[in-house]
């Protein structure tokens, strides 16, 4: 007669605990180097050595975002993608969910310390570098995170102002450009946009091809799909066009 | 794929990086600078994995010139080629290497021009003509063939355009243009 339980009677799920020891990247351990005493100090840490993932997480959306002569226009399906406001900025990221809304919050809380601190927000191409620098330790690991940061700053200066957009990842990369698509269903996208974004386009030409690439995406990408979020960025900020859904009758 | 090349002649360096920024089958960027001026007469070149590039020459930019702050004179270039090795190396061995390889073009007021090769692996050559990327096997023999040391600035654009066209045609993973590509003089005053 076998006494075992029916049950199992722990979780067959090992959920990784990042260790709290900091890696000891050493950046900032020579003397005689810059100290990043700038980074805030509050981040969670990497951890030594990579820990098991659960369950494969999901990778899968189509983000995009282009610059015209009306500002910025940022779109994203919404199956696993966060589109939204940064503070001041819009971002649209893609990769892992759950990285890309703790690193969403992580940043918002800088930008929002830095506007604290300094007097003035941070221009768009800081935030990049923030973001960048704050992403670093924790390349090599199984961090995804692939944002495109979206904005207008209004500094003094003639060259940080204007329309800014950027695109960083967690593998390191950080980019200033005028058209980029992240996600799985970046490629269907890209074929699009390549066609149709040029600078002279009205905002509701501009509305229509940004819709219509992440739309195409979503038909061919099995891991986008559900609605397009749209964010317009002006002088004036942000505005959040209609979200589209799928089931639009007139794109076919 | 990535490339670099250098050419030294008697009084310049002429350095060309090609501008594109891929991700996988993607060409995020195609006016992407591959070149970080350390001072008025040092460049770096920089390629590499994706985000080890840009940290890694920043980070030698920023000190290069704190060095500049501190000190108030700047680092001639063998020096500064000499501090980055140093710091390529001791990384190599860590748990974060930097996975960059790189040249390092500069003009010493005393010694003349310098090419320095760098690899991912902290090796560090002084050479006449170097390059790097898969358009290094097939530009090197033709930097053998063609270089002198008194070459003209002239001539060595003339080699450095025979090298482009060699890549352009027989790469097929990229295609270069001769426009495409941001070609930096290094004068001295």
């Amino acid at each position: 007669m076998c006494s075992m339980a029916e049950y199992l009677d722990e979780s067959p799920i090992q959920f990784g605990q990042i260790s709290t020891i900091q890696s000891s990247s050493a950046i900032s351990s020579q003397e005689s180097i810059l100290s990043p005493s700038s980074l805030p100090t509050s981040l969670p840490f990497a951890s030594s050595q990579s820990v098991p993932l659960p369950f494969p997480m999901s990778h899968g959306t189509t983000t995009l975002a282009f610059m015209f002569q009306g500002g910025v226009l940022a779109a994203a399906d919404t199956r696993s993608s966060c589109s939204g406001l940064v503070a001041h900025l819009v971002g649209t990221t893609s990769g892992t969910s759950a990285d890309c809304a703790l690193w969403k919050r992580i940043l918002a809380r800088e930008l929002r310390l830095y506007q604290l601190r300094h007097g003035r927000r941070l221009s768009t191409r800081g935030a990049a570098k923030l973001l960048s620098h704050m992403l670093h330790p924790f390349k090599g690991t199984e961090l995804c995170v692939a944002a495109t940061l979206c904005g207008w700053d209004g500094g003094e200066k003639l060259s940080f102002s204007g329309p800014g957009l950027f695109y960083v990842c967690s593998d390191g990369t950080r980019l200033q450009g005028t058209l980029f698509s992240v996600g799985s269903g970046s490629p269907y996208a890209y074929s699009i946009l390549d066609q149709g974004v040029r600078w002279g386009l009205t905002v509701d030409e501009a509305t229509s091809i940004a819709r219509e690439a992440v739309y195409r995406a979503t038909h061919r990408d099995a891991y986008s799909g559900n609605c397009v979020d749209i964010y317009h960025i002006t002088s004036n900020g942000w505005t959040q066009k209609a979200n589209i859904g799928e089931y639009f009758g007139e794109m076919w | 794929m990535e490339y670099l090349i250098g050419i030294q002649g008697q009084d310049f360096v002429l350095v060309a990086a090609d501008n594109v920024a891929a991700s996988s089958i993607i060409q995020m960027k195609h006016d992407y600078d591959k070149m970080f001026k350390l001072s008025e007469k040092i460049l770096l070149l920089c390629v590499g994995e994706a985000g080890d590039t840009v940290q890694f020459a920043e980070y030698i930019q920023k000190n290069v010139q704190l060095y500049k702050m501190r000190n108030g004179y700047e680092l001639s270039p063998a020096a500064a080629a000499n501090f980055t090795r140093k710091n390529l190396a001791d990384y190599l061995r860590s748990r974060t290497p930097y996975h960059v390889n790189l040249l390092l073009a500069g003009y010493d007021d005393s010694d003349g021009p310098g090419l320095y090769y760098m690899d991912y692996l902290s090796s560090l050559a002084k050479a006449p003509f170097a390059a790097h990327g898969y358009g290094a096997f097939l530009t090197l023999s033709i930097l053998d063939r063609y270089y002198r040391p008194d070459l003209t600035r002239d001539e060595a654009m003339d080699l450095l355009k025979k090298c482009i066209e060699e890549v352009s045609s027989a790469s097929i993973s990229r295609r270069f243009h001769l426009h495409y590509l941001h070609l930096f003089n290094l004068f001295h005053l």
